[in-house]
């Protein structure tokens, strides 16, 4: 691993500052992705700057319409937070279900969802309540912050610092993990908004997390197992390697978008 | 039965520092001045070396030296070598191609290695790896062994077809005469999928070279010390044995990898020399130990059953491919052969076998023994073929085996081997009790009705271990002898020192050793010391692999103690001037008959080395004695296991629902250690069946399962709940050791694959499926069924 | 390079480390404290598990100067005045380990996963929960038992 300054600014806005000053510097949080991939020699910043010392940049509020969830919280915070549980059930039982224990102490719902990887399962919450990412500069809806594979609609030096999930009525998350890794083979994320519309959100199957329309249509107007049949999902685009084909990835999906929408609570 | 001796469930001694952090594992040792070595490995799979450029590199901060294979031939340091010959069919040798420790001219395998970078500290070693260029010419591949005899991608000049031999046993005439005889015939073919063994300790190595002295001394991750010293010294030339001092200490597990006698051990011994002296140390990656460590199994093979009118097994035919990856490891070529093939009659009575083996080179890592080696592929063959029999011909699995077990012994297989002991149907009864098999279709509907698929599976094996003996495995072509040797100390207070050539790195000797030391002297259990593991402490042994520690170690601890025994009973009588024939010993205590004169084993430990009260021209003063065992025979293990499976037909994710294994080791020392033994084995058998397997790109030759994000190891989830996880034992004795051993550590993983891919055939009504059966082999197999069905 | 300051095993320590210093290399090599152990390169085994701040962590994924101030306790600090820790005893009592290389950061994660989830964690969750610590060994039979037996002794 190739050395680097090290730096544990006490805002955000001189977290900013050290990253734009560094040459090709890097944020960290729980450092459960970037470490890992600093050892295997694939990411190798000059300058990080660990966001763990800012003040208020972990805590979660439960209001009436929103569970607020600040960027440095952790996994094990949110899988175990009694308010989140009450107020969307789904949202702590996906973050109990993130890595390991040791994983959930350290790694945080805003270096979760930076990242972006396409097996993570944070991103398919985002996007399947319908979330709303807020940075130190602008509020940015889960719908356009996901754009790619480990890319994302933060502008260079922008920071995660909360995100709003509005209360469903009610949600599922259901996850099939990668029989080797953990991360999500398929991860699928369904919710029905206060306003009845429904949010179908697949993570792990493609290059990103993605909606998936046909079921949320149909879903919509009768929230029910029998609504999905004879929806399935296409494999064509879907990943394919060892572990999954893109067939039996599409043949999940339909399997716990089914089970969703039984334990939907 | 004292409560510490002979059948006890005794705690083990060594737990305390292992539970502490207080273990000493090579990578927790530091010399002093040390440098450490890093490896430049190949990144092709098969590629001539034109040219290595190490200036840039060894101008880097901290870089000692970079060796490659010009250094070791300047040196004229000796390459690798395979201790088992094996001959063709036509009388031919092996065909062994040049193994060098640092690749010469070609590379084999991505992670072969290239060069070696020695530095101040291991991120230094690392960087400095990474600055070596290597220019490569890129040659054609094949990492698959059913295509190696058919490609173009030829890995070493000795064999054109890429075949190391071909090898028979059994007569092909008789089974073929049995053949045109036989009512049906089963046929199957079948991957045994290669496995990387994982040990948690990767391997690590220590190398001292003492200007001096001229000597050296290897810390390393060894199963066997001794013969890693041996041919260090008598192979690559380095040292005499004298002057090399090699030390396993604690060792984190081997599973058969750390047998083997690998070029980065040996690297870190010439290495220091070269550099003048200081000590080399290389500690491995988990990268580097799925890339190179050596990996088992690996078979590719078709076999036919033949039976007769009645269900009787007439007659079986094997053709087997193994995979021995791009070089001969230390002891591969005697795993797919008498490892393999002499164990294809199983618990039955078969009497023709014909088995015939091609052993190939192909562009992945070495492949040698591994927890089993060729007895789980053995087992696996056979109790798949059988199974698949018995459903043919509907004759349910259970009957179909007993039918065909042998139940008179000793019983002459066609392919060598005498099995001296057993009761096979002992062991059946029992497992299907243990199991309730009678109440299968009661749990079977009550799954259906969760929209699970259940099934039930069976494996009946039997494994020779405890390997030896020296006469008979020299006349099959191995290169060392196979028995164990033994020193016993008695201390002149009464304490006791056993040193043996075993060599434990979990199995717990430390205790079980110490057990039959109580058990035989009466003396309280801590006041024995398990030496072993160290050159310089133990004069020699062959190590632990095969299941042998029990019948072959302990034996020659137990020769030892009839000798210490003796020589007790002569010194009590002469301090109870009494005839040495009139001393009874019992319960670590010495009587002479018919009176209540009586010696401690304490009193007569001192009384031998003080030598007052006794003709020291009679009886030589002190209490040592040393042995060395070659036993009669192997020792043949035998049990039933049943497994249960539940596959969710949505997924095609398999649940093991409960698992069932009844053995017969013989005598068992320390239940509780053997249940450990069983429970490990299992899982690992488990893993094979369920989730691990080593996957080479066929395109590019690179190992795709090279992490644990993508080589799945068996985690506690894995594996069934504590109450539905059965253990049980049979007996009969072994009858060719005193203790009446018969060995535990591999019949986990040589039952579980065939018990757990039988279940899970039965559940989905499937011929076959292949291992690993991950969730998506299950539903790909599930397809066409519910094709069906719409 | 940077000096930094945390305490260990109750004891406050410090030391010179490159920023790229793992906790874990600290622990080994700095303090010399080698029963915490590496199993891997990809932060999945578990082997190295610590507890900072009364949480499991993995001391491979963790840089030792973000370790500044904090509280870090390894398999060599559980036991105390002599007395093993319950999860310690435990673990022998039920043959928990074979090779002991896994050993201590199982021991690690248990404590962890007890404390959580009390004295009544069900087989399920200490299966789940030790779904990042692996153990090539005892096929985890008595390592489950032995966190059973432990829980109720915590």
């Amino acid at each position: 691993m190739e050395n680097f300054n090290y730096h544990r600014p006490a805002t955000v806005n001189a977290a900013v500052a050290l990253l734009k000053k560094s040459k090709g510097g890097s944020y960290m949080a729980g450092g459960h992705t970037l470490l890992p991939t600093m050892k295997q020699g694939l990411a190798s910043p000059t300058d990080i700057i660990d966001l763990t010392a800012i003040k208020g940049f972990s805590g979660i509020t439960v209001g009436k319409s929103a569970v607020v969830i600040k960027a440095g919280t952790t996994h094990m915070e949110v899988a175990t937070s009694a308010a989140v549980k009450k107020a969307i059930p789904a949202l702590a039982e996906l973050a109990g279900k993130i890595g390991g224990v040791h994983v959930r102490h350290k790694g945080t719902i805003g270096g979760s969802i930076a990242n972006s990887d396409p097996a993570a399962d944070y991103p398919s919450a985002c996007l399947g309540l319908g979330a709303t990412i807020v940075t130190n500069k602008r509020k940015i809806p889960a719908d356009a912050f996901f754009t790619g594979m480990f890319q994302t609609a933060l502008k260079d030096g922008e920071i995660i610092t909360e995100v709003s999930f509005p209360i469903p009525k009610k949600s599922s998350h259901q996850k099939f993990p990668n029989p080797a890794s953990r991360y999500s083979l398929v991860g699928v994320f369904i919710a029905q908004g206060s306003d009845g519309k429904v949010r179908v959100a697949v993570t792990g199957a493609g290059p990103k997390v993605y909606r998936v329309p046909e079921m949320e249509a149909a879903l919509s107007k009768n929230f029910a197992v029998s609504a999905l049949a004879g929806i399935s999902a296409k494999a064509k685009g879907l990943n394919s390697d060892m572990h999954a084909t893109a067939e039996y990835r599409a043949h999940l999906i339909g399997v716990l978008a089914r089970r969703a929408v039984e334990a939907a609570k | 039965m004292s409560d510490t001796g002979i059948g006890a469930r005794v705690l083990r001694k060594e737990d305390k520092r292992f539970i502490t952090g207080k273990g000493q594992y090579t990578d927790d040792i530091n010399l002093k001045d040390q440098t450490y070595a890093y490896f430049v490995r190949s990144p092709h799979a098969h590629a001539t070396i034109k040219s290595i450029n190490t200036a840039k590199a060894k101008k880097m901060p901290g870089v000692v030296d970079i060796f490659t294979s010009k250094e070791v031939e300047e040196d004229k340091i000796g390459g690798l070598i395979c201790g088992w010959m094996i001959h063709s069919k036509d009388g031919s040798g092996m065909k062994a191609g040049p193994h060098p420790i640092l690749a010469s001219g070609k590379v084999r395998f991505v992670g072969d290695q290239v060069a070696v970078v020695i530095a101040e500290t291991r991120e230094q070693a690392k960087a400095a790896a990474q600055a070596v260029v290597v220019s490569y010419g890129v040659l054609p591949h094949n990492v698959d062994a059913a295509q190696a005899m058919k490609t173009k991608a030829q890995v070493h000049d000795v064999a054109s077809d890429n075949r190391v031999y071909n090898w028979s046993i059994g007569d092909e005439a008789a089974t073929d005469a049995a053949f045109k005889t036989a009512a049906h015939v089963t046929k199957i073919d079948l991957i045994n999928n290669r496995l990387i063994p994982n040990a948690m300790e990767t391997r690590a190595a220590i190398g001292s070279y003492d200007t001096g002295s001229d000597h050296y001394t290897l810390y390393t991750t060894s199963q066997n010390p001794h013969v890693a010293r041996l041919v260090i010294s008598a192979f690559h030339g380095l040292a005499p044995e004298h002057k090399l001092r090699v030390i396993a200490p604690d060792v984190g597990g081997g599973f058969g990898s750390k047998i083997f006698i690998y070029g980065e051990e040996v690297t870190c011994v010439w290495a220091s020399k070269r550099i003048g002296g200081r000590p080399v140390k290389w500690t491995a990656d988990r990268s580097e130990a799925f890339l190179s460590d050596a990996h088992g199994r690996d078979h590719v093979s078709h076999a036919e059953l033949a039976m007769d009118a009645s269900g009787k097994i007439v007659g079986l035919k094997v053709h087997t491919i193994a995979s021995m990856g791009a070089y001969l490891s230390t002891f591969s070529s005697c795993v797919p052969t008498y490892l393999y093939a002499t164990l294809l009659s199983g618990q039955y009575k078969i009497p023709n076998i014909y088995a015939e083996v091609d052993a190939v080179y192909t562009n992945t890592a070495p492949v040698d023994a591994y927890r089993g080696a060729g007895r789980p592929e053995a087992t696996y063959l056979l109790e798949r073929i059988v199974e698949t029999a018995a459903r043919e011909l509907k004759i349910d699995p259970a009957e179909f085996r007993r039918r065909n077990f042998i139940t008179v012994f000793p019983h002459q297989t066609p392919v060598i081997f005498m099995y001296d002991a057993g009761d096979y149907g002992a062991a059946l009864d029992k497992a299907l009790e243990m199991s309730d098999y009678k109440n299968f279709p009661a749990r079977k509907a009550a799954s259906a009705k969760n929209g699970k698929l259940r099934g039930v599976g069976f494996s009946a094996y039997i494994e020779a271990c405890g390997i030896a003996p020296s006469a008979a495995v020299g006349s099959l072509g191995a290169g060392v002898g196979l028995w164990e040797s033994a020193e016993v100390r008695v201390n002149a207070v009464g304490t006791v020192e056993v040193l043996t050539g075993s060599h434990s790195h979990g199995q717990g000797h430390e205790t079980t050793f110490a057990q039959l030391v109580s058990e035989r002297l009466g003396v309280d259990i801590n006041n024995v010391a398990i030496v072993h593991g160290d050159t310089d402490k133990v004069q020699m042994g062959m190590g632990t692999y095969g299941s042998r520690s029990g019948a072959v170690g302990m034996t020659a601890v137990s020769k030892a103690l009839d000798k210490i025994e003796a020589k007790a009973k002569r010194v009590a009588a002469a301090v109870m001037e009494a005839s040495t024939d009139d001393i009874d010993f019992k319960d670590g205590t010495f009587t002479v008959k018919g009176t209540d004169t009586k010696m401690a084993f304490g009193e007569v430990a001192l009384a031998s080395y003080v030598g007052h009260k006794f003709n020291s021209s009679e009886i030589e003063i002190g209490l040592k004695e040393t042995s060395f065992h070659d036993p009669s025979n192997f020792v043949f293990p035998a049990g039933v296991h049943i497994c249960e499976v539940e596959v969710d037909q949505d997924t095609g994710l398999t649940k093991i629902a409960s698992y069932t294994a009844v053995d017969d080791f013989g005598t068992i020392i320390n239940p509780m250690i053997v249940e450990g033994q069983v429970q490990g084995g299992v899982a690992q058998g488990i893993g094979q069946a369920l989730l691990e397997g080593a996957h080479y790109d066929r395109e590019s030759g690179q190992l795709l399962t090279g992490s644990y994000m993508d080589y799945n190891m068996p985690k506690a989830a894995n594996m069934p709940h504590i109450e539905n996880f059965k253990l049980g034992f049979t007996f009969t004795k072994c009858p060719s050791n005193p203790l009446g051993m018969k060995g535990c550590g591999e019949a986990g993983a040589i039952a579980a694959p065939p018990a757990v891919i039988n279940a899970i055939t039965h559940a989905l009504g499937v011929r076959d499926i292949a291992m690993p059966a991950t969730p998506l082999t299950v539903w790909n197999a599930m397809q066409p069924m519910k094709r069906a069905a719409e | 390079m940077p000096a930094i300051s945390m305490k260990v095993n109750g004891k406050a320590v410090c030391g010179d480390v490159e920023n790229r210093t793992l906790l874990v290399d600290f622990i080994r090599t700095n303090l010399g404290l080698t029963g915490t152990h590496v199993g891997c390169d990809t932060s999945q085994c578990g082997a190295c598990v610590v507890h900072i701040d009364g949480k499991a962590v993995k001391s491979c994924t963790t840089f030792a100067v973000a370790c500044e101030g904090a509280d870090v306790t390894t398999i060599e600090g559980i036991a105390k005045n002599g007395k093993l820790h319950p999860m310690q005893q435990a673990f022998h009592e039920n043959h928990g380990l074979q090779c002991g290389f896994c050993t201590p950061g199982m021991i690690m994660a248990s404590i962890d996963i007890v404390k959580r989830n009390g004295k009544k964690v069900s087989e399920d969750v200490i299966r789940r929960e030790l779904s990042q610590n692996i153990c090539r060994c005892t096929g985890y039979h008595n390592i489950v038992a032995a966190v059973q037996s432990a829980a109720e002794k915590m």
